[in-house]
């Protein structure tokens, strides 16, 4: 799904990173509001939907080679995240839809899930 | 790549919660000059952050070293924190001793050593109650 669709299905406001959109496609998505499992499920170049605004969501992200964070519920990620994001012009989108109403649309469009891979004692 | 090793320390502050990922990121730039595969950039990557994070929650600061061997990559964080009383525990997924504020960050939900070692081929943990913890973690590299 290219990212400038996730854009549209959600009526997403665009905070910065405008430049990177079309370049962007992704097949995965992944929701959590805890960047634990974030860091231990996402698979490779997936979306992440979160509701968190902390700048260690960007750190979380650019660690996995996330290329796009959707904040849900309207939620407006903090100043400091916002300047490490416009500075590696990754784009920053807001929706005012709930992390499972964002899901729901971005499944229906055709975004798949991760796998969670199997594991002893989870 | 020749066969020389590449080595860096980096210093991490225990204070600064903001700054929990600033090593990690130069650990991921650093690998990404060194024109190393981006799986095991991402692999790294995460073993760095993780590792970072708990030198900062636990640790009260300390230190990272990214050592790149011909055929292996080896991140080691090492603090002088309170140490782990029990390693095995620390090891089960869901365990956690985090505080409150890491929790309201999104962390602390006992899964950060336990992805350390998912995301290594070996990794070692050396701890000592009043002395600090040490931890290793190695990501093999393959050449074609």
């Amino acid at each position: 799904m290219k990212l400038r669709e996730v854009i549209e299905v959600l009526s997403a406001e665009i905070l910065c990173g405008e430049k990177s959109i079309d370049g962007i496609e992704i097949q995965n998505g992944y929701a959590s509001d805890l960047m634990s499992d974030v860091l231990a499920f996402a698979s490779p170049y997936v979306l992440l939907l979160t509701g968190l605004t902390n700048i260690q969501i960007f750190r979380t992200a650019q660690m996995l080679d996330i290329p796009a964070i959707v904040f849900v519920r309207g939620k407006m990620p903090q100043v400091d995240l916002l300047e490490l994001a416009k500075e590696s012009e990754m784009p920053i989108i807001v929706t005012k839809s709930s992390m499972f109403d964002a899901c729901g649309k971005l499944y229906a469009n055709g975004l798949l899930p991760c796998i969670i891979p199997d594991r002893q004692g989870g | 790549m020749s066969a020389e090793i590449y080595e860096e320390e980096y210093s991490i502050d225990g204070k600064e919660f903001v700054a929990i990922g600033v090593a990690s990121t130069k650990i991921k730039a650093a690998l990404k000059m060194l024109g190393i595969p981006s799986d095991l950039i991402r692999r790294a990557s995460v073993i760095a952050y993780e590792a970072e994070m708990n030198v900062v929650i636990h640790g009260g600061g300390g230190i990272m070293k990214l050592e790149i061997h011909p055929d292996f990559i080896e991140i080691i964080a090492r603090d002088e924190g309170p140490g782990i009383p029990d390693i095995s525990k620390a090891m089960e997924e869901g365990f956690s001793t985090a505080t409150d504020k890491i929790r309201e960050m999104g962390f602390g939900a006992g899964m950060g050593l336990p992805n350390i070692k998912r995301n290594s081929d070996n990794m070692e943990i050396k701890s000592e109650v009043g002395k600090g913890t040490e931890v290793h973690a190695v990501i093999g590299i393959k050449r074609e």
